[in-house]
């Protein structure tokens, strides 16, 4: 019989001929991303006397949560990471220099189709845009593996949806994704793994693919696959220096279920307070004033993204009661679309302009929200005080949505400007 | 080996995520404020809560972010098991690395009042109201989980690994 993604990789790394979802293995992880999240894992290994990593080229480590830091609190932890590099003489090693870790694991080549990668991040599966089986861990399971190399898996299920039909334009991938989780709720892929696919899939860029595998931690995935294709050998070409094939499911895979989506029926979808499944198309958000923006994380900010915004920002001014915040995702970002002139329409029409850090998503520095304020967002979630006071909300929506609803001032379909 | 903790029950409903175990916004003033604010959405929780007390959430319990200090946040306020009709993976997993013993057990939360009393016998999966006399059974956690939980964490197992 077959195997799915999840369960072709999960053997390789287990040393296995097959791996059948139900069962428990323990495999050998081809990768290990820890951010500002090593500060923690550094003191669990120092504590247990450990001094040295398993092995040091297969262990990234970037900070990105809070850069710069806004609080003591952050800066004692960031001088402790950048101690803590040293001593385990960590060599794939960023500093705050390079972008948020979703990011720059894929664009410094350190995600290979077919690999098995964890982080220190929930959204970790972003790297399943690439086809590698990448999922979140807390610290002290990444302490174990940054010493053995090893971890343990249950084999997950598989659910496919199938992507048919195009985008009708300015919805995006994050819309799909979006509909998806009001459709089937934040549960449907609950300790599953997701493969993405279909000619949809297959059509769409590698920034839109990241995007739909970057929230599908928030449908409950342990890793959310793309097939790696063509797109993604040329987007992986020039940044990693090793050999890289196209890798799939097995066709004959079986899946726990199947769902079609016709991708050429959506219209933009917007995630209403607080969780990521209470979602309204676009015509049935009614009139919902706002007091910030943010177009920034992990989920989109790539060039795509800030390309629409501006696209649609292009000679016009943002809402005078509305403040909006650009944090692209990492330098390359930054430096494209500065070279591209996207700063100067984000400038123009009143937006700032800020480095790469996750920074406004999670509330806890460059942008929190006051009790009663309401943001739309491009990024992942919209929990209860996730950007700020736990009185305020966040909305979440496409880049191109948020863009229109910063020169309306009000949640705004972007079909529409 | 047998794990049998009993305490008093904490309701919450359903999507309770990861932030409100820990928010990011109460950070910057360490524990005092982050203590001040861990399940704030609940009225009496964070005045109230004592060491050995269980959470008994609904659907989709920890949801959200991989951070470790969901779970260690509840260690430290002393609480003895979290029950859930079902649970976010990473926090799931990060209960069992942290060694707070877990049960996900469908229809659990109309099993209980808060502040009924509760006691877990957690290897046979089983979830009792000592105040109402009824139990559910759970789903069984796998025997490495198991172990790890007794043992008091996978860290704990590391350092058995490398001696």
């Amino acid at each position: 019989m077959g195997m799915t993604m999840a369960e072709k990789i999960l053997a390789r790394a287990s040393g296995k001929k097959e791996a059948k979802a139900g069962e428990y293995v323990t495999a050998n992880v081809d990768m290990i991303m820890m951010h500002d999240g090593f500060g923690s894992v550094s003191t669990v290994l120092e504590n247990t006397g450990i001094t040295r990593v398993f092995d040091p080229d297969k262990i990234v480590v970037l900070l990105d949560h809070q850069v710069p830091p806004g609080s003591l609190v952050g800066a004692e932890l960031y001088r402790r990471v950048r101690n803590a590099v040293k001593k385990f003489q960590i060599k794939n090693w960023y500093d705050w220099k390079a972008g948020i870790c979703h990011q720059i694991m894929p664009e410094k080549g350190h995600v290979l189709p077919g690999s098995l990668i964890i982080g220190t991040d929930s959204h970790t599966t972003t790297y399943g845009a690439l086809g590698a089986a990448a999922t979140g861990m807390g610290f002290s399971d990444a302490a174990y593996a940054v010493t053995t190399g090893k971890q343990w898996f249950l084999v997950p299920e598989t659910v496919k949806f199938v992507l048919k039909g195009k985008f009708p334009p300015r919805v995006m991938s994050k819309d799909a994704l979006l509909y998806l989780a009001g459709k089937y709720t934040a549960e449907v892929a609950q300790y599953k793994a997701v493969e993405f696919s279909g000619p949809g899939a297959k059509e769409m860029s590698l920034s839109s693919r990241m995007t739909m595998s970057n929230m599908g931690v928030e449908i409950g995935a342990k890793f959310a696959f793309f097939e790696a294709d063509e797109k993604t050998l040329a987007f992986l070409k020039g940044r990693v220096n090793k050999p890289v094939s196209k890798f799939g499911p097995d066709p004959d895979a079986v899946y726990e279920k199947v769902y079609e989506v016709d991708l050429s029926a959506l219209e933009p979808q917007v995630a209403f307070p607080h969780t990521v499944d209470n979602v309204r198309p676009i015509s049935q958000v009614g009139d919902v004033r706002i007091d910030q923006v943010f177009l920034g994380s992990c989920t989109n900010a790539r060039l795509e993204d800030l390309q629409i915004a501006a696209e649609i920002l292009k000679g016009k001014k943002i809402h005078p009661d509305v403040r909006m915040i650009v944090t692209p995702a990492s330098m390359e970002v930054y430096r494209e679309a500065m070279h591209g002139g996207l700063f100067d329409v984000f400038i123009d029409a009143g937006a700032i302009i800020q480095n790469p850090t996750c920074g406004a998503c999670q509330g806890v520095h460059t942008g929190l929200l006051a009790p009663g304020e309401r943001c739309i967002s491009s990024t992942n979630r919209n929990f209860k005080g996730r950007m700020g006071s736990p009185e305020s909300e966040v909305y979440l929506a496409s880049p191109a949505t948020v863009a229109a609803s910063a020169i309306a001032g009000k949640i705004a379909d972007p079909r529409k400007v | 080996m047998a794990i049998k903790v009993s305490g008093k029950v904490w309701k919450f409903g359903n999507d309770i995520n990861t932030d409100l175990m820990d928010p990011g916004f109460a950070r910057a003033g360490g524990w005092e404020m982050t203590r001040k604010y861990i399940l704030h959405i609940h009225p009496k929780f964070n005045a109230e809560v004592k060491a050995g007390d269980f959470i008994v959430g609904g659907r989709n319990y920890g949801c959200g972010s991989s951070r470790e200090t969901a779970p260690s946040n509840l260690k430290r306020l002393g609480i003895g098991a979290v029950i859930g009709e079902s649970f976010g993976r990473i926090f799931f997993r990060n209960c069992i690395a942290v060694a707070l013993p877990i049960l996900q057990c469908p229809g659990v939360a109309e099993l209980f009042h808060e502040g009924d009393m509760a006691e877990l016998d957690l290897v046979n999966a089983v979830i009792k109201n000592l105040t109402t006399g009824k139990e559910k059974k759970g789903m069984p956690l796998s025997e490495e989980m198991l172990t790890m939980i007794s043992k008091g964490g996978i860290i704990e197992i590391l350092k058995e690994t490398m001696k």
